[in-house]
């Protein structure tokens, strides 16, 4: 079966995609270090930075639906934290209402730490979007290597990448045969039927990975996972770390 | 000719009592195709899982000479290519790459041999040009075919292939077949299939409840209805 996978566009060949994968690791956490510690409601600086990451993506050639798409994809997971803020912040009152037997009222204040958040977030999506589309996973993986991440770590988050698709498709087909079979029933009984297919899932990763591991002591697996992949950290890589580090830095100058 | 595989013996009980193998005798001599026939759970796989060392029993098996126990199982696995039955299992890097050059860096080969074994590799199962493609987005053939390379750039002198065919449409399942004859290399197949060991196969073995029932050139047992009838592999 065919399926999206994050790293969809990271093999055009953009002056993005050619930076080394530790400086775009780096910067891109830089850039949400500073997003997330902008003071708070601070709209010109908010734009200066939304101005910095339009501009890297628009170096980045990415297709712009594309990027636009999958920011809205996480935004409602954050909504759904974010969204009772404006019911417990203290304050003038905005609105309030009488549900059934709760008075609640939403304040200025909160509302405008609702949009703070949800700005911050945002912001910080598209530095993450910029960051899986214009990286090859593997070669995001190499970067955290190089940057000390522990390797277990490292072969969790590999595993994981290469094996999500094969679970999905193994659940796909256990909900067809469910499917096929399900002629309505109650609610407990459909329960049931989940609970027996996550078992399943469980049962038949756990059996895979055995087959996994086996098919790696074939090859001479003996603990340590080892790669050619080289990383070049360019002179462009020490162009962009410094102008990009700069120019995080210049609206704490400015509006200070 | 000389014997690359010597099996004496060998009786294999899974952890949960179930018994995979029960007195298994059997020699492979050099550039030897050998089919590996029998019902479903007769103990075709854990016959090859045995003669890498992956599962051992009582260590009855040899390898070229070398017996199978821990101190030899980086010689005999370098010596040996394991091909799983489902790719998915043996595929499990980023990239193909990755998953071809798997073996000869943890042999420790400098960068230049690995790369060159890896251009070989891929070269012999025809996939040259898919270095950087991830292996969930090939086709089965194309990862049956990848997953052949992932032993070949070990250069092995023994393959072990367990189903090849399996879950391949006739296209697919026709030019592996052609490519499985190219490779000049020792082969013992397991499999179901017996079009293919007819195709293939000079000698073929068939295996029911952990033992060998019957050794011999292939013709005479694919001949013999009787016997195939009573194992389960003809109707």
């Amino acid at each position: 079966m065919k399926h999206s996978f994050i790293d969809e566009y990271s093999n055009l060949n953009s002056v993005i995609h050619k930076l080394d994968p530790r400086t775009k690791l780096l910067t891109s956490m830089a850039f949400i270090l500073f997003v997330v510690l902008a003071p708070s409601n601070n709209w010109p600086v908010f734009a200066f930075y939304f101005a910095i990451i339009a501009l890297m993506l628009g170096l980045s050639t990415l297709p712009l639906i594309y990027v636009l798409k999958r920011s809205l994809v996480i935004l409602p997971f954050v909504l759904l934290i974010a969204v009772f803020i404006p019911f417990f912040e203290q304050g003038e009152v905005a609105a309030s209402y009488n549900i059934w037997m709760w008075h609640v009222s939403i304040t200025y204040s909160g509302l405008l730490i609702l949009a703070n958040v949800l700005t911050k977030s945002w912001l910080c999506i598209l530095a993450l979007i910029l960051l899986s589309s214009t990286t090859r996973l593997d070669d995001l993986l190499t970067a955290l290597k190089k940057l000390r991440m522990p390797q277990v770590m490292i072969l969790i988050i590999s595993f994981m990448y290469r094996y999500i698709f094969v679970l999905v498709d193994e659940v796909m087909r256990l909900r067809q045969a469910r499917d096929s079979r399900n002629f309505g029933g109650s609610w407990s009984h459909h329960l049931r039927t989940i609970g027996n297919m996550m078992g399943t899932l469980f049962i038949r990763s756990y059996e895979r990975a055995e087959r996994i591991y086996a098919a790696m002591l074939s090859r001479g697996f003996d603990g340590q996972v080892r790669t050619l992949h080289k990383l070049r950290f360019r002179r462009e890589d020490v162009y962009f770390s410094a102008a990009f580090g700069l120019v995080l830095v210049l609206p704490y100058l400015i509006w200070h | 000719m000389s014997k690359v595989i010597e099996i004496e013996d060998l009786s294999f009980t899974y952890p949960d009592g179930h018994r995979g193998l029960a007195g298994v005798n059997l020699s492979v001599c050099s550039g030897e195709m050998v089919a590996l026939i029998g019902p479903n759970g007769a103990g075709k796989s854990t016959l090859l899982l045995h003669l890498n060392g992956i599962l051992r029993g009582n260590s009855h098996v040899k390898i070229c000479g070398l017996v199978v126990e821990e101190k030899n199982l980086k010689k005999i696995r370098r010596k040996v290519g394991l091909i799983f039955q489902d790719p998915e299992d043996q595929l499990f890097s980023l990239n193909v790459f990755d998953d071809v050059a798997f073996g000869p860096i943890n042999l420790g080969l400098p960068e230049s041999e690995v790369r060159r074994q890896v251009g070989q590799a891929l070269k012999s199962v025809n996939m040259t040009g898919y270095e950087q493609r991830s292996p969930h987005h090939l086709s089965i053939g194309e990862k049956k075919r990848i997953a052949i390379a992932t032993v070949l750039s070990l250069e092995p002198e023994i393959l072990l292939i367990d189903e090849p065919t399996s879950n391949l449409d006739p296209r697919s399942k026709w030019s592996l077949v052609r490519l499985l004859n190219q490779l000049p290399i020792t082969k013992v197949i397991a499999t179901h299939d017996l079009e293919l060991v007819r195709t293939l196969c000079q000698r073929t073995v068939v295996m029911d409840e952990g033992k060998i029932v019957a050794n011999g050139a292939t013709e005479s047992i694919l001949a013999d209805t009787q016997l195939l009838r009573a194992h389960g592999l003809a109707q």
